[in-house]
């Protein structure tokens, strides 16, 4: 089975987030970039699938060379080999594209994504991506089974969860559940070596249109200070939020 | 050109997120300067309560598509936007609809932008306020297309009330066999879902243990609250990855967050911090939770939650 992982670099989770250039562009200085976690759940996934049914595992990302650590740690954690597409991506119309053209001309039974970036959490390729390529696609999926070309998948829902059957080539986009989080692969020296060796593609863009332009950004207000009510007089909290914070 | 929004119902009823959509897209039509089509699929009681909201006219889609069919929903939303006319489509960025609006957008040739948070403004091109960096920024966002589908971030819009006088028409639309079948449905019994809960009690690794959520579940029945949890305390698997919120979790938005035992990690204020009002209880004075947080009590959980229990039980005695 031929598996392709598509992977965001993301800036760290404990990353304190600013702007630049008027709010304009995202200060990346003294930032640590990572694999994005939900794709990290779907890579180890991916994983363990070549494990039981042979085949290969991709990983793919549409960014520039400041990409290429986070896709060699992904080689690392064991994939066989690493696409990327060379253009800074912009807009998630345009990512899209870029991976259905590489799809298109590779043959994939089964594509894993995370359901959405932690950055800008569009949350939106998946699902123009099983568009743009006519697939079946399960979204927020906690659980996944394949059997030849059969796959039950289990997604989350509001207040509770839904089996669902399906057929490959088939898009999922995971979340912790996929895999468990103690059961996360990290690279060992064997794989960080072997890592060096596996071929890293670059390919070039095949999609020069967008539909989203980002103009900037601003930060949350910052929350007046914290009212703090004594241990034993909580009843001065339910006051509070009953008659100042008209919450209850 | 017109505006289109998507009704979300589940087991027959409009959910919530549904009517946020409708009253934001009432408002959005109404800055467009254009009309709106309310459009919805599949057995609804009490239709003709949305004329509580300002809807006129309603398209009915009578027959039910499994909401795991994203596809065929896509293609249902899409021929409705076609046939009347409209060129920006609504719907609540609820976890069906992350499923159904970027295929939509596909299908139509639109832009999407997801996770909206207020009226876009339409000079010149459509540009928006959306959530960003896991509710750490908010990004505004231009549209390059006439066409464009908004999908609205969850407890981000008032549901307001406006009368009006509504019409229903019957839609036409042949289901196309589906790739993805429901094989069942587990629900996890009598919670309130995080999404939709106006109060939601969360607890972390302050509890020490998860017999001791007892407590957390009882103040969030007096509530009528949502429970939720830290990543820690999912990872160790004392309560369900369904309640984990988060940075890598839920992001949640509720009127008030109850923090009970939760230090306020970055990655936890992340997905907690568009909540309206935060109490944070701990025993330790510098936990950064105490930063962000609107209320705080510095004591130990063990005593505050039961006290809590008993002068909430009090008020809504009296309330």
């Amino acid at each position: 089975m031929n598996i392709l992982v598509c992977i965001s670099n993301v800036p760290d989770t404990t990353s304190k987030i600013n702007f630049i250039e008027n709010g304009t562009i995202f200060d990346t200085n003294g930032i640590q970039f990572i694999i994005n976690p939900y794709d990290e759940f779907g890579l180890t996934k991916a994983i363990k699938l070549r494990e039981q049914h042979g085949g290969k595992v991709t990983v793919l990302n549409v960014g520039t060379n400041q990409s290429d650590p986070t896709l060699r740690k992904a080689l690392a954690i064991g994939a066989d080999e690493a696409v990327r597409i060379n253009i800074h991506p912009t807009d998630s119309f345009s990512v899209s594209n870029e991976i259905a053209n590489h799809i298109k001309s590779n043959n994939y039974d089964l594509i894993i994504m995370g359901r959405e970036s932690i950055d800008y959490n569009g949350g939106a390729v998946p699902g123009m991506l099983a568009e743009l390529l006519g697939y079946s696609f399960v979204n927020a999926t906690i659980g996944l089974n394949i059997k030849d070309s059969e796959a039950e998948v289990i997604r989350e829902i509001e207040g509770g969860k839904e089996h669902v059957k399906t057929q490959l080539p088939l898009i999922v986009a995971g979340q912790k559940g996929i895999v468990e989080e103690s059961d996360l692969l990290i690279p060992n020296m064997r794989g960080i070596m072997s890592a060096r060796s596996k071929p890293l593609n670059v390919e070039d863009s095949t999609c020069n249109d967008s539909k989203t332009r980002s103009i900037s950004f601003e930060k949350p207000d910052q929350k007046s200070q914290c009212k703090m009510i004594d241990s034993g007089n909580e009843s001065e909290l339910i006051t509070l939020l009953h008659n100042e914070a008209k919450v209850i | 050109m017109s505006t289109l929004v998507y009704l979300e119902s589940s087991e027959n009823k409009i959910k919530k997120g549904g009517i946020e959509a409708l009253c934001y897209a009432r408002e959005v039509a109404k800055a467009k300067n254009s009309s709106l089509i309310v459009f919805c699929i599949g057995t609804i009681e009490n239709l003709e309560s949305l004329s509580n909201y300002g809807a006129e006219k309603i398209l009915h889609l009578k027959s039910g598509i499994d909401a795991c069919n994203n596809s065929a929903i896509s293609s249902a939303i899409a021929q409705a936007a076609k046939e009347s006319s409209c060129n920006l489509v609504i719907l609540s960025n609820s976890a069906n609809g992350k499923s159904i609006g970027p295929r939509l957008s596909i299908k139509m040739d639109a832009s999407f932008i997801g996770n909206v948070v207020n009226i876009p403004s339409f000079e010149e091109k459509l540009s928006v306020k959306k959530k960003s960096f896991s509710g750490k920024a908010f990004e505004f966002t231009e549209s390059s297309s006439d066409d464009c589908i908004l999908a609205l971030s969850p407890n981000s819009f008032s549901i307001t009330e406006e009368t009006s006088s509504i019409s229903i028409e019957d839609f036409k639309f042949d289901v196309p066999s589906s790739n993805v079948n429901s094989v069942n449905i587990e629900k996890s019994t009598g919670k309130i879902s995080l999404a939709e809960a106006e109060i939601v009690v969360s607890a972390g690794r302050g509890l020490k243990g998860p017999e001791n959520w007892n407590m957390i579940e009882e103040l969030a029945e007096i509530l009528d609250a949502g429970t939720a949890c830290s990543k820690p305390v999912s990872d160790i698997g004392w309560r369900p990855h369904s309640e984990h919120v988060g940075q890598t979790g839920k992001a949640i938005a509720p009127n008030l967050y109850i923090a009970i035992g939760i230090s306020g990690a970055i990655q936890h204020l992340a997905g907690v911090n568009s909540s309206k009002v935060m109490v944070a209880i701990n025993t330790d004075p510098e936990a950064p939770f105490f930063k962000a947080a609107d209320y705080g009590i510095v004591g130990d959980a063990f005593e505050v939650v039961p006290r809590l229990i008993k002068e909430f039980k009090a008020f809504k005695q009296n309330n």
